[in-house]
Order: C-alpha cells, then sequence, then structure tokens
C-alpha cells in the first residue's frame, strides 16, 4: 500500500473522534486542556470561535461528539464534553472586551437576515465585524428562535441565552423583533446585498385521525405548545397527559407538562425503544421525574364525550426484528383505550414557506424543502442563501452554527465579487509536545476515572417553578476528574520513517497494541492481520508509512484504538515517533483571503 | 501529569489464550532500560511465547544474574517466581532450584557479559550437566550496565564508541554450548520477533539445556558505524538456517511449506519441535555438521540464525541424577524429614 498522506488536514483532523463528528469542528482536547488549567474564559473563546453559543451547546447540544469519543474504545462512556463545555461558560470572566467591537465604519453592504435563531445570529456573528450592515427580522417578541421558544428554561436559562445573544447584537447587528417577513419578493426589492433565511422549520405535524376536529382544545401540536408556555399564554393542563412520539420534543413536552399541574404523563411509542429517536439522557432525565414511556402502542383515534377528550384508542403492536435488529414484520395484537385529560402530538416539523412567492426564483423540491447547495447555502436564486432547519430539515442548533459560518463566507464572497466556491481549504499545524525526558506538555497519563455523574436539583424543588434549571453544573471536584478522561486525541502520534532503527520498543510499549512493524501488503485487510486486534469495521484509517531504511518493511498503526499516551514517542530511541499538538484551522468568513488585484 | 508507566487496559476484541489470559497478563513492571534497547524486544518476545504455550504464570521461574539484560526478569511476567542472583551464577542458582522443582517452566536471562566474561565457567556445567532449562544469552558485545566496555562476544576489531578497536578474540556462544554439551542450541535476533517467539516456545519445551544467542543491541553504548553489534549491522549480514516450530500434541504437523524441507523431532511431552530447513544440505541434529556450518558462517562474517543443533535423546540432569520426581514442596513433611530415627539408621549404613 501507498504511505499514508498527514499531510492531508483531513488525515489528523479524522483522529480528534469528538472534533471530527462536531458539526462546527470544535477543538474539545484544547479546550479541556485549558479547562484543565484554570483558564475558563480561554476555553470560552476556543469554544466561542467554533460554535458561538457554549453557554448555551453547554447545557442543550444534541452532542454528536460524545458517541464519537475514543474514550468509549476502552470503557463504557465517553468523555463528558458537553458538560465542561458548560463549565468553560459557567466560570468564564466579562469576556466581552475580547470580542470584536462595532466597526467605526460599515462597509456599506447590507445583509436581511430573516429568522432569530441560532442560524441567523451565526451568519450576523461572522459578517458584522467585517464591516457588513445586518438586520435580523423575527416574528416574535422575542429573539433567539427555537432555543427561546421551545427548549424548556429548565434546560436553558434565559439569561444565558441572552447573554450570547448579546455579544452578537453589540456588535452592531440590527434586531427587528415582531416583524414577519410576509412576502419574499418584497423583501428583494429593497435593494439588499444578500438575504439569508434562517426561519427554522416551524410546521408541527399534525395526526388526523377520528375525533381529532371534535376536540380541538385538548389537543396539541407540540412545538406550538412548548411556545405558547415559553411566552406564557399557557400555564395549565390537565392532570392526564399523552405524549405521542417519542423524539426530543416529546421529551420536552412532557416534564414541561409535568411543570404546569400534570401528575400521570405518559409518553407513548409506536415503536420499541430501540427505535426511540430521543438521545438517551432526554430519555434517563424524563424518566427519572417519573414519566411513564409506553412502547408498541400505535394511535388510532381520538376519544371523546361531549365534545371533551376522555382518552385515546391504540393498537398493541407486535414486532419481528432480524438479527441486526431491523423490522421485518409487524402485527396488530389488540387495542387499548388510555384514559387522559389532553394529548400532546410531538411527531416532527416540517418545512413551510408560505410566505416565499414563486416568482422569487426560488426553487422547492417535492416536500417543499428548497433546493440548497450543500457546500455554499445558496439557493437557486443568487444571494439568497438559506442555514439552520430551514435549509434542509430539522436538525439541532449546533448544525444551525456550522450552517451560518458557511453562509456567512459564501456571502462574503458574494458581496466581494468572488466565486462563492473559493473557499480556504482546512490546514493543521502540528507542533512537538515534547519538553523533555518523560515529560509533555500534556498529561498523557492515562486515568481510569469513570465518568462524572451531572447532579439534579431534588424532584420536589425542580417542580415548584416552571423555570428551575435542573441540571446543577459541575463541582470543582468533578471538573478535576473529568478533564482527566480525555485522551488528548488532538495530540497526534507523527512518524519519520527515516529515523526508525525498527528495534520494536514502541510495538512493545504500547498498551493497546496498536502499531506492528511488517512487510508491506497489497491490501489493508493483509497489513491489518499483523495487528492483534484490529477493528476494520471502525471507521478510522490505518496509518502505513514509507518504507523503513533498514529492512523496508513498513511501520503500521491503527488509529481506532491509540490512546495518545505518548509512550511510543517516549520509548522511541530516535525519536521517530513523536507526539505533536495538532491544531486544525478551520476557517471562517473574517479568515477568507482578500481578492489580489490583476 | 506527564506518565511513563504503561496503562493496564483490556480491549473489547483482545485475543485470550487457553487460561483466559491476555498478553498484557505477561506483561511485568515498566522497564526502566534505555529506550530501543534490544533487551525489551527480547522480553516482550518471552511475553508472547508464554501467552501463547498458556503457562501458567505461577507455574514458571525466572532467574538471571547481573547486567542490563539481567534486569529484565522485573519486566515480565509479575506473577512468575524468580531471583537476580550474583554476576555470572546465575547457572548455579537455576541448577539448585530446579533439584528442589522440577516441575516449573524454568528461563534463565543473562548476558554476554554475565555469561562469557565473569560466567564462563558456571554456564559450561550448566551445559553439560542438561540442566532442563531454557538460557537466554542477550548478546550485544559490551557491559551495557557498567557503560559499555567490550564484553568477550565482542567480534576481533569491532569499534568501541571511543577508543581503539576490539583486539581480543570473541566467544562464540553457539560454538562454545556445542563443544560442551547443550542439546538445544539456537541463535536469533532481538528484531526478528517472529523467529524469537517460535524458539523460545521450543526451547521452553525442550526437555534439558536449551540456550538462545539473541543478538541484542545496546543502543547506548553499541550502535554506532563500525560495531559489529548494531541493528544495522545485524539486519545487513543476518541469514535464517533453520526455523523451529512448536507443535503441542494436540496440533497436527503441516507436512508442505513453501520454503525448505520440513523434519520433526519429537519432544518429551509428545509435541514436536518442527524444523524447516532454508538450506537443505544442513542437518540440525548433526552435531558435527553443525559446528563446521557454525564455523563456516563466523568466517564468512554471516549471522546464522535459527535452530542450529537439537538433541532430544539425552536425558536431562534430573534423570541421570534419579532425583526425586516430585517437587519438594509437595512432598508430605513426614516423607521430606522421617525423623531421628530414620537419620542414624542412614548413617549407620555408611560407617
Ligand atoms: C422542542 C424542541 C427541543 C429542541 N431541543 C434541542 C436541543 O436540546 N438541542 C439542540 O441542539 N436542538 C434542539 N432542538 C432543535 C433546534 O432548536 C433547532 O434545530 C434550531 O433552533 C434551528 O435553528 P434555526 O436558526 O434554523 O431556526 P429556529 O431556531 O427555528 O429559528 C427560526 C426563527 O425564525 C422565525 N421566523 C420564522 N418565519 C419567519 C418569518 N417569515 N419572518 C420572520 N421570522 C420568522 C421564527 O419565529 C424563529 O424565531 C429542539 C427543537 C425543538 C422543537
Ligand atoms: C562480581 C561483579 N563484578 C562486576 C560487576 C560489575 N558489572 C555489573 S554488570 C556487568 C556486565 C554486564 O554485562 P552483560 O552481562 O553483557 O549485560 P548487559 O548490561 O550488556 O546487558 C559488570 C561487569 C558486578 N556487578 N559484580
Ligand atoms: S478522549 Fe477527548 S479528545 Fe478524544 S474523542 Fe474524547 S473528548 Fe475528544
Ligand atoms: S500513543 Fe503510541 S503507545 Fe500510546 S496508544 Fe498510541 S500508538 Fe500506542
Ligand atoms: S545501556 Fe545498552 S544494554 Fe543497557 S539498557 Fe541501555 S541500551 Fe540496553
Ligand atoms: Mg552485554
Amino acid at each position: 500500500m501507498k504511505p499514508t498522506d498527514t499531510g492531508n488536514p483531513d488525515y489528523f483532523h479524522k483522529v480528534v473522534d469528538c472534533q471530527w463528528a462536531c458539526p462546527a469542528h470544535t477543538p474539545v482536547p484544547n479546550y479541556i486542556r485549558l479547562i484543565a488549567q484554570g483558564r475558563y474564559s480561554d476555553a470560552y473563546m476556543v469554544n466561542r470561535a467554533s460554535n458561538v453559543f457554549p453557554g448555551v451547546l453547554g447545557r442543550v447540544c444534541d452532542r454528536p461528539c460524545e458517541p464519537a469519543c475514543r474514550r468509549t474504545r476502552v470503557e463504557e462512556k465517553p468523555v463528558a464534553i458537553c458538560r465542561l463545555k458548560r463549565v468553560a461558560a459557567d466560570h468564564r470572566d466579562d469576556i466581552r472586551d475580547r470580542l470584536p467591537k462595532k466597526p467605526a465604519q460599515t462597509n456599506g453592504k447590507k445583509i436581511a437576515l430573516i429568522g432569530a435563531g441560532p442560524a441567523s445570529f451565526t451568519v450576523a456573528n461572522d459578517l458584522a465585524p467585517l464591516g457588513y450592515e445586518c438586520t435580523i427580522f423575527e416574528k416574535l417578541d422575542k429573539p433567539g428562535g427555537l432555543m427561546r421558544s421551545n427548549i424548556p428554561a429548565f434546560r436553558l436559562p434565559e439569561d444565558v441565552l441572552m447573554d450570547e445573544l448579546g455579544y452578537i447584537l453589540d456588535m452592531g447587528v440590527e434586531l427587528k423583533l415582531g416583524t414577519p417577513v410576509e412576502s419574499m419578493s418584497a423583501l428583494l426589492k429593497e435593494g439588499y446585498d444578500a438575504v439569508f433565511v434562517g426561519t427554522g422549520a416551524p410546521k408541527g405535524k399534525d395526526l388526523g385521525l377520528p375525533g381529532r376536529d371534535e376536540c380541538q382544545d385538548n389537543i396539541h401540536i407540540g412545538i406550538n405548545w412548548l411556545e405558547e408556555v415559553a411566552f406564557e399564554h399557557t400555564d395549565k393542563i390537565g392532570e392526564k397527559v399523552l405524549i405521542i412520539g417519542v423524539g426530543n420534543t416529546a421529551m420536552d413536552c412532557c416534564r414541561t407538562s409535568l411543570r404546569l399541574g400534570a401528575s400521570d404523563v405518559k409518553v407513548m411509542a409506536r415503536k420499541p425503544r430501540a427505535f426511540f429517536k430521543a438521545s438517551d439522557w432526554e430519555l434517563e432525565d424524563a424518566e427519572e421525574e417519573n414519566v411513564e414511556i409506553l412502547v408498541n402502542h400505535s394511535p388510532k383515534a381520538f376519544v371523546h364525550e361531549n365534545g371533551k377528550l376522555t382518552g385515546m384508542l391504540f393498537e398493541r403492536m407486535e414486532y419481528d426484528l432480524d438479527e441486526a435488529g431491523r423490522i421485518t414484520d409487524q402485527r396488530v395484537v389488540g387495542e387499548e383505550m388510555i384514559p387522559c385529560d389532553d394529548v400532546i402530538l410531538a411527531i416532527g416539523q416540517e418545512n413551510a414557506f408560505p410566505w416565499i412567492e414563486a416568482e422569487a426564483g426560488i426553487e422547492f423540491d417535492k416536500w417543499s424543502v428548497p433546493v440548497v447547495d450543500k457546500v455554499t447555502h445558496e439557493s437557486t436564486r443568487k444571494g439568497v442563501f438559506f442555514g439552520g432547519d430551514s435549509a434542509f430539515g430539522p436538525l439541532n442548533i449546533i448544525w444551525a452554527v456550522e450552517h451560518g459560518h458557511q453562509a456567512a463566507i459564501s456571502i462574503h464572497n458574494h458581496c466581494r465579487g468572488l466565486p462563492l466556491t473559493d473557499r480556504l481549504p482546512d490546514q493543521i499545524n502540528l507542533a512537538s509536545a515534547k519538553m523533555g525526558m518523560a515529560e509533555w506538555r500534556y498529561s498523557n497519563a492515562f486515568d481510569d476515572a469513570p465518568r462524572r455523574k451531572m447532579e439534579h436539583v431534588e424532584l420536589v424543588e425542580r417542580f415548584k417553578k416552571i423555570d428551575t434549571e435542573v441540571e446543577l453544573g459541575f463541582s470543582a471536584e468533578q471538573i478535576a476528574t473529568e478533564v482527566q478522561r480525555c485522551l488528548n486525541c488532538d495530540v497526534h502520534t507523527v512518524f519519520e520513517a527515516p529515523l526508525c532503527e525498527e528495534c520494536d520498543a514502541c510495538i512493545d510499549v504500547c498498551p493497546v497494541e496498536c502499531l506492528s512493524i511488517t512487510p508491506n501488503a497489497e491490501s489493508e485487510a493483509d497489513l491489518r492481520a499483523a495487528l492483534s486486534a484490529s477493528d476494520p469495521t471502525v471507521d478510522q484509517d490505518l496509518f502505513v508509512s514509507s518504507a523503513l531504511p533498514l529492512t523496508g518493511r513498513v511501520m503500521i498503526k491503527d488509529e481506532n484504538i491509540c490512546l495518545h499516551c505518548g509512550l511510543c514517542a517516549e520509548r522511541c530511541p530516535t525519536s521517530a515517533w513523536d507526539m505533536k499538538e495538532g491544531v486544525i484551522k478551520i476557517h471562517h468568513a473574517a479568515d477568507q483571503l482578500e481578492p489580489t488585484e490583476a | 501529569m506527564t506518565s511513563f508507566v504503561k496503562p493496564k487496559i483490556r480491549r473489547s476484541n483482545e485475543p485470550l489464550n487457553e487460561l483466559g489470559l491476555a498478553r498484557a497478563d505477561y506483561e511485568g513492571n515498566m522497564s526502566t532500560l534505555c529506550a530501543g534497547c534490544g533487551h525489551d524486544s527480547v522480553t516482550a518476545a518471552i511475553v508472547r511465547a508464554f501467552y501463547e504455550l498458556s503457562i501458567p504464570p505461577h507455574r514458571a521461574l525466572k532467574i538471571s544474574g547481573i547486567g542490563c539484560s539481567s534486569k529484565t526478569t522485573s519486566y515480565f511476567m509479575n506473577d512468575s517466581h524468580g531471583a537476580n542472583t550474583v554476576h555470572g551464577r546465575m547457572p548455579s542458582f537455576a541448577t539448585g532450584a530446579l533439584s528442589a522443582n522440577n516441575d516449573l517452566a524454568t528461563i534463565g536471562i543473562s548476558g554476554d557479559g554475565d555469561s562469557l566474561s565473569i560466567g564462563l565457567g558456571q554456564m559450561a556445567h550448566a551445559m553439560r550437566r542438561n540442566v532442563n532449562m531454557l538460557y537466554m544469552l542477550e548478546n550485544n558485545g559490551v557491559y551495557g550496565l557498567t557503560k559499555g566496555q567490550f564484553s568477550a562476544s565482542a567480534d576481533f576489531g569491532s569499534l568501541p564508541k571511543k577508543g581503539d578497536p576490539n583486539e581480543f578474540s570473541p566467544i562464540d556462544p553457539v560454538a562454545f554450548a556445542l563443544s560442551v554439551g547443550a542439546t538445544f542450541i539456537a541463535r536469533s535476533f532481538s528484531g526478528d520477533r517472529k523467529q524469537l517467539v517460535s524458539l523460545i516456545k521450543a526451547g521452553l519445551k525442550h526437555k534439558g539445556f536449551a540456550i538462545i544467542d539473541v543478538i541484542s543491541p545496546c543502543v547506548s553504548f553499541n550502535d554506532h558505524k563500525g560495531s559489529t553489534k548494531s541493528y544495522a549491522h545485524t539486519y545487513e549480514f543476518y541469514s535464517k538456517a533453520v526455523h523451529a516450530d512448536y507443535i503441542a500434541p494436540s496440533q497436527e504437523i503441516v507436512a508442505a511449506y513453501d520454503e525448505g524441507e520440513v523434519m520433526p523431532v519429537e519432544l518429551h511431552d509428545g509435541g514436536y519441535i518442527q524444523l524447516r530447513k532454508i538450506d537443505n544440505s544442513y542437518d540440525p541434529t548433526d552435531r558435527g555438521a553443525a559446528f563446521n556450518r557454525v564455523m563456516a558462517s563466523d568466517n564468512a562474517n554471516e549471522i546464522l540464525t535459527g535452530l542450529l543443533y537439537i538433541d532430544e535423546s539425552q536425558p536431562d540432569l534430573h534423570r541421570t541424577q534419579n532425583m526425586e520426581t516430585r517437587p519438594l514442596n509437595e512432598i508430605p513433611y513426614t516423607e521430606l524429614n522421617p525423623g531421628a530415627e530414620a537419620l542414624s539408621a542412614l548413617q549407620s549404613e555408611f560407617r
């Protein structure tokens, strides 16, 4: 096989599992090390550069990084990456003087941003400091999008959100609340240099079953209902509540119901637990509050008496699963009526753009999702960009942020007359972490401490007020332990084949047997055979060196299980292995090159 | 915290041996040898061999003399019996230990200084008595521990790091062992893990004195240009004569290989050492032929490796001396010490 091209920035980036999995590529181990040193504000700023809302995301991020975390290869639970992000936010000093100021002069370019959710705010964050005049139009009276209107305050306190939105508004961004954009065509005539659509996926799905129309008052669409609660238009619900659906919205609906006075809340799932859409931690949090989750119940009809909802009829389902856990067959095995006072439907969201007229020149596909370029975020109309849930359907906050970053680069290029595809590629800088004999500038010791458990407010306390934040944050002891669980995957093993003496010291010292020196082979599978427990099903590469000087064999390394303990580099007599901290430079709008004059 | 301790980590798909132990369960303390020392590789090969043979660590004995090589008994099988003895005196300690308990898988670790300089007499007698042990001679041509003086295995003309070339004739442990009657004689290289592991396994299963002369470079004092025991020199002049694979009693002998002719040698435990000759004209059971071949490659500057001589027919010390076959610690006390009366009866026999 050909030697691995470690010069490609993606090679080492992919080794940092958490950063690679994060849509905004937050340099996780980097900020964890800063937290370990007590440098909370620095850790916050490192986060903010990638994900813009560390305080928000440190509480409610969907955390795609955690299932990816390398720690799970050697023990059950990943590093509490998300909770450590919150640590950085909770303990930061006033960082306002470290943020870009409102520029003294604008560049004269006007950008309209529709919807005040995380996507639009990220675009504004990236463009306002460059001199762009950004105006955000928001239908509601409060900014934040679903972060404000749907994510309950007991998970995300309003002041945490408002602080981080405030940082961006302070950069000279204009926010027009209570100002729905009702016609795209009209807006386009107003002479904006670019338009960004960050209006989310605002339509909650309904369930057209018998009885639906007869008892309107006690059947609620989840996201609308949460918004009513958030803006205090609703403050009660019946005693017995059924939630239909078992995604993250359902989890917020059931927990909110408990805080509005419900005492018997059931979440009704059509399929078995393995098929639930909600994250494990949201399910755990709901079950901790004594929410009952019933599986294999498929809704059949709303039951009502004298125009009042009295219950819901379900079909009891049975499923056949194959070895991979997929459903191969299903059947109805009975019916069950479950009494209730209210039903909340949490079965999904859709895009809806009634305000975008056909003549605006923006194409939609058959599911009413706009046709948007995956890289540039431009729609079929030049100068109109989409991001966040409005672009490709409902995702999450961190994706909305990443879309915002990418759209900002496109808008910057668009306004400078540059091709949208002229984007600076990622770069990686590697610097040796060696300080001396058996001394590294990162904590290379393997700490076998299990994951710290987040403490919660006691059950009785938390239901007294609707906005009591449930999670208490990490204590000093928890912080000190949790940071040591991170394996520092960004401190890379870098190999210089010409220096290798083939003494095998690295191979022997490696605690997970991920190295080998072996004759080169045609296929990766043949090379992997030289390793003791290589698992090619995992999406991590096999490093293959160039031919070694003494025997012409190659050094191979299974990137999957390396713990970044540095023992190979410590043991190498010729420094053919070194541990180098890799900083991946991911470019945002402000980093893009100025056009060169022809 | 920076650390230099190898953490013990169980991987989910880690291979286990017949006893349910992982390779890491045969490891010992963290090595304090120089980074890149050949001896660490030999240690790793020993670990792998014991693991692959599924020898319970508490049924093994590891003993050594003095030197960097001799230190390595600390770096494998923490749960085994063992001792670091006096410089050059490991063979007599081994002889004694095996007389008391000949049920232990016994490995002696020594260096070229420990064995060929101060300990030559001791080693010779263990060989001629055919003590049932595997003797690893980790050969780097110098006294590593005392900062690199030439040992008795340094080749004539080999250059030191500083100063004049070596002026004395070397002792070749393989030729020496052939002359004094060792019954399993092999040479290998710390950089050839595959060969070394097979030889260690075969040597442990051989009943009698097995010696492996392992070229094991000293990176700190004898790995420079002009040294004949460096990694580069060894890789360059390395030559393989005979492979030896241990075949357990339960396994089948494979009849044909791509390279070389196959020749099985039956062992006392019912298993085999399967020899695969790379050079068909060579017969490793013929002592005279082996001697000639070893001398010829010495003259040709070739580092001849593999199992160079084997004789399974000789009884080991325990058998020639008709010693008690049960380990002494398993014999009931009353039998071990039959009392004053029995003693005086015995004494009267000699009056
Ligand atoms: C109940 C619930 C819980 C969730 N929990 C999480 C979570 O824990 N973690 C997570 O990462 N994600 C969560 N999400 C998803 C996340 O909130 C969204 O993916 C994210 O907010 C999308 O951001 P956005 O900027 O695209 O749009 P949104 O946040 O949807 O904001 C769009 C804004 O545009 C406004 N708007 C719409 N149309 C117009 C118009 N014509 N004119 C002016 N303004 C308009 C809307 O009022 C809204 O304020 C949750 C979603 C729901 C429904
Ligand atoms: C009786 C006695 N004499 C001398 C020494 C000093 N000494 C310690 S180790 C050693 C030589 C070891 O050489 P070798 O066996 O080749 O081991 P290496 O360190 O090269 O592996 C000597 C001479 C000693 N410890 N004891
Ligand atoms: S161990 Fe640390 S660096 Fe590695 S994936 Fe987990 S959080 Fe990221
Ligand atoms: S850093 Fe080196 S020794 Fe440690 S696990 Fe990775 S490859 Fe093995
Ligand atoms: S001095 Fe030589 S023999 Fe001793 S540990 Fe260092 S490299 Fe190995
Ligand atoms: Mg020596």
